[in-house]
C-alpha cells in the first residue's frame, strides 16, 4: 500500500506546462529525491504536495484520503524550506514551538517534544538564540527541529542543503538520512544536486520540463539509464554519447581504458585532480572525429596529440534511439540485479 | 588635535553650522527669552512667565485638547492605516489604484485639504448637512458647535495621515519572505495566529517608526486650524502649537510663547524617550 500517490497531477504558469502529468507513489519510510535541472517543476510538485499551489489537474493522496484540495496545515506533513523560513524574531525554541502552538498541544507535551527535537539536532545550547545569531548550518537544523517537533509522518524538504558550503553539506547529509531512518519519516527532497540525490534517497524521480524521465533506484538511474536526457544528467563527468549509424551510443567515462587493442584516439586534453586524471580525446576508428573524455587512476602522464588506443567493454555500452532519445531494450546487465522494478519509461 | 579630528570635525562643520544656527541657538534663545523678558520688554531674571501657565485657563483647555486630539488620532490613524496596507497587499484585482486612492490626501497640500473639508463642514450648503437633509435630518453646525468642533479636526487628520502611514506598512509588508506564510501555514497556523505572531511583530520597528511621526504631527499640528476654526469655538478646539502662533504673533506676548515652546519642547523629548524606551525593548530589528 502506498502511503503517498500522486495522480497525473498538472500545473500551468500563463499556459505554459510547469507540471505536465505527474505521477509517482511513495510507501511509508521511503526517502525519495525530485531531482532535475532547474524549471523543471520539482519545486512546484513539491509545493503542490505541500498544499502551497493549487493543482490544475490530478490527484494528491495521503494515507488513502484524497488531500488535493486540503489546507496545508491539515496533510499531516512538515516542511524544511531552502531559505530555512525561521521567523526572524522569535527564539530557537520559540520557533521550533510555533506549530505546536498553533495547534494547542498541550504545555507539558510541547515541553518534552521540545526538549526531544532540540537533542536529536543537538542545539540545546543555542535554545534561547534569536535565528540571527546562528550559522547557516544551525539554521539548517532548526528549521529540521520544526519538522522533527511536529511529528508528522511525511517531511518534504526543498534544496535543504544548497545554502550551505561543500563541508557542512556533506555533513548534513548524514544527519538528515539518519533522522529519516530513526524516525522513519517518509521524505521527498527536492534537489538540483544529483550527489545529493544518489548517496540519500532509496529512489530518484528525475524530472525534465515538468515531466518523469525515469523512477528508480539511484543504481537503476546510473546503471540503466531510461533515456538519453537521464544518461547525461546523472553521473560526473557525463555519459559518453557517441553518434553511431542506427543510434546512440553511450559509454560512462570510468569504463574507458587504455588498452593495446581497440578504438585508436589521439588526447587532446588532460586535467590532473589527484586520486585521478581525466583526459578527453578524438576518437580516430569506430566514430572518428568524435570527443569521448574519460578518467585513468592516479597521475597518468599523457601529453595533448599523442596517440592512445582506447577500450571499453561491450556490456558496458547503452543505446539510445536517434529520434526519441528513449533506451533501446537489448541490453546491459544491471549492476544489481536483485532490483526489483525495472526503470519506468514515460 | 591630530589631523585626523581636524579633518573628522571638518566633516561634521555642515551639518553642525546648520544644527546651530537653526535648532540649538534659538533653542537657548527661547529659553533664555522666557526668562529674561515680559511681553515683548527686557526685563530682569523672572519667572513669571511659568506661573502664568498654572493660572492660564485657555493653556489648560489647550493642553487637554491636544492630549484628546493625540489619544484618538494616533491610534485610530495607525490602525486604519495597517488595516489599508493589510488589504491592500493582499491579491486583488485593482489594487494598483486602491493604493493610489488611499494615498491621495498625501500629495495634497494641507491648505488645500483643510478647504475641501471646509466645504464638507459648512453649515447651510455644506455636503454632510445635504446629506442629513435627505434623510430629513437638519444637520448641524459642525465646525460651530464647541462639542463638535475639535472631533471634525480629528477626522480630517485620520484621513490625511491613515494614507501615507499606509505606504510604510505597505513597503514593510512587502519586504515580509512569503516563505515564512507558507511555513506557517503547514505548521497549522491560521490567519490570525500568521498576523499575531508573524506579520504584527516584525512589522514592530515600522510601527514605532510611524507612532514616534504621528504624535508628533500630532503636536505640531496648525494649519488646519487656519482655515477651519481658527481655535474655536471659545478655544474648543485650540491646540497647543496654534496657542503658541496667537501668543507670539496676535497678542504679542513673545515671552509667554517662548515658556509655551519649551513645554511643547519638552513634551516631545519626553514622549520620544517614552516611546523609545518602551517599545525598542519589545521591537526586533533586521
Amino acid at each position: 500500500m502506498s502511503f503517498i500517490q500522486i495522480n497525473q497531477l498538472e500545473k500551468h504558469w500563463q499556459g505554459k506546462a510547469a507540471v505536465d502529468g505527474i505521477s509517482f507513489t511513495a510507501s511509508k519510510g521511503e526517502f525519495i529525491a525530485l531531482l532535475g535541472p532547474s524549471g523543471c517543476g520539482k519545486s512546484t510538485t513539491l509545493k503542490m504536495l505541500a498544499g502551497l499551489e493549487k493543482p490544475d489537474a490530478g490527484q494528491i493522496k495521503i494515507d488513502g484520503h484524497d488531500v488535493t484540495q486540503a489546507a496545508p496545515g491539515k496533510r499531516q506533513l512538515s516542511m524544511v524550506f531552502q531559505s530555512y523560513a525561521l521567523f526572524p524574531h522569535l527564539s530557537v525554541t520559540e520557533n521550533i514551538l510555533f506549530g505546536l502552538k498553533a495547534r494547542r498541544v498541550p504545555k507539558d507535551e510541547q515541553q518534552r517534544r521540545l526538549a526531544y527535537a532540540l537533542d536529536c539536532v543537538s542545539l540545546v545550547a543555542q535554545a534561547d538564540k534569536k535565528p540571527g545569531q546562528l550559522s547557516g548550518g544551525q539554521c539548517q537544523r532548526v528549521a529540521l527541529a520544526r519538522a522533527i517537533v511536529s511529528q508528522a509522518p511525511i517531511c518534504l524538504m526543498d534544496e535543504p542543503l544548497s545554502n550551505l558550503d561543500a563541508r557542512l553539506r556533506h555533513e548534513m547529509r548524514s544527519e538528515i538520512r539518519r533522522l529519516q531512518q530513526q524516525l522513519n519519516l517518509t521524505v521527498i527532497y527536492v534537489t538540483h544536486d544529483q550527489i545529493e540525490a544518489m548517496s540519500m534517497a532509496d529512489r530518484i524521480i528525475l524530472l525534465n520540463n515538468g515531466k518523469i524521465e525515469q523512477i528508480g533506484t539511484p543504481n537503476q538511474l546510473y546503471s540503466q539509464p531510461a533515456s538519453r536526457f537521464v544518461a547525461e544528467f546523472i553521473g560526473q563527468p557525463p555519459m559518453n554519447l557517441l553518434v553511431g549509424d542506427e543510434h546512440l551510443v553511450g559509454v560512462r567515462p570510468e569504463h574507458i581504458s587504455l588498452a593495446t587493442q581497440g578504438v585508436a584516439a589521439r588526447a587532446v586534453h588532460t586535467e590532473y585532480q589527484g586520486a585521478e586524471t581525466r583526459v578527453e580525446a578524438r576518437l580516430e576508428t569506430r566514430f572518428p572525429g568524435q570527443m569521448v573524455s574519460f578518467t585513468l587512476p592516479g597521475h597518468q602522464v599523457v601529453n595533448a596529440d599523442e596517440h592512445l588506443t582506447l577500450q571499453w567493454p561491450a556490456g558496458q555500452e547503452h543505446y539510445f534511439s536517434h529520434k526519441t532519445g528513449q533506451r533501446l531494450a537489448n541490453q546491459t546487465p544491471l549492476l544489481n540485479p536483485h532490483s526489483k522494478d525495472l526503470a519506468h519509461v514515460y | 588635535m591630530s589631523r585626523h579630528s581636524v579633518q573628522a570635525w571638518l566633516l561634521l562643520l555642515p551639518a553642525l553650522c546648520l544644527l546651530m544656527a537653526f535648532t540649538y541657538f534659538p533653542t537657548v534663545q527661547t529659553v533664555w527669552r522666557s526668562v529674561f523678558s515680559l511681553g515683548t520688554q527686557p526685563s530682569d531674571f523672572t519667572l513669571e512667565n511659568y506661573q502664568f501657565m498654572m493660572e492660564d485657563d485657555v493653556l489648560h483647555q489647550v493642553i487637554v485638547n491636544t492630549a484628546l486630539y493625540a489619544l484618538f488620532t494616533v491610534p485610530l490613524a495607525i490602525g486604519i492605516a495597517l488595516v489599508m496596507a493589510l488589504w491592500v497587499n493582499s491579491q486583488m484585482k485593482g489594487r494598483g489604484w486602491l493604493r493610489l486612492a488611499y494615498f491621495t490626501p498625501t500629495v495634497l497640500p494641507m491648505i488645500a485639504v483643510a478647504n475641501i473639508w471646509l466645504f464638507f463642514y459648512s453649515p447651510e450648503i455644506g455636503l454632510l448637512n445635504q446629506l442629513l437633509g435627505l434623510f430629513e435630518h437638519r444637520g448641524y453646525n459642525w465646525l460651530g458647535d464647541p462639542d463638535l468642533s475639535l472631533y471634525c479636526l480629528m477626522v480630517i487628520t485620520v484621513w490625511k495621515e491613515a494614507g501615507f502611514f499606509m505606504i510604510f506598512y505597505l513597503a514593510a509588508l512587502q519586504s515580509l519572505s512569503p516563505e515564512l506564510y507558507q511555513a506557517a501555514s503547514i505548521e497549522g497556523a491560521g490567519r490570525w495566529t500568521q498576523f499575531r505572531r508573524i506579520t504584527f511583530p516584525l512589522l514592530m520597528p515600522t510601527t514605532l517608526f510611524i507612532l514616534v511621526n504621528a504624535v508628533l504631527n500630532a503636536f505640531k499640528m496648525v494649519d488646519h486650524l487656519f482655515i477651519l476654526t481658527k481655535g474655536g469655538p471659545n478655544n474648543a478646539s485650540n491646540l497647543l502649537l496654534y496657542y503658541i502662533y496667537e501668543n507670539a504673533f496676535s497678542f504679542f506676548d513673545t515671552a509667554y510663547a517662548a515658556s509655551l515652546t519649551l513645554l511643547l519642547l519638552l513634551a516631545l523629548v519626553a514622549l520620544a524617550l517614552l516611546q523609545f524606551g518602551v517599545f525598542e525593548r519589545r521591537t526586533h530589528y533586521r
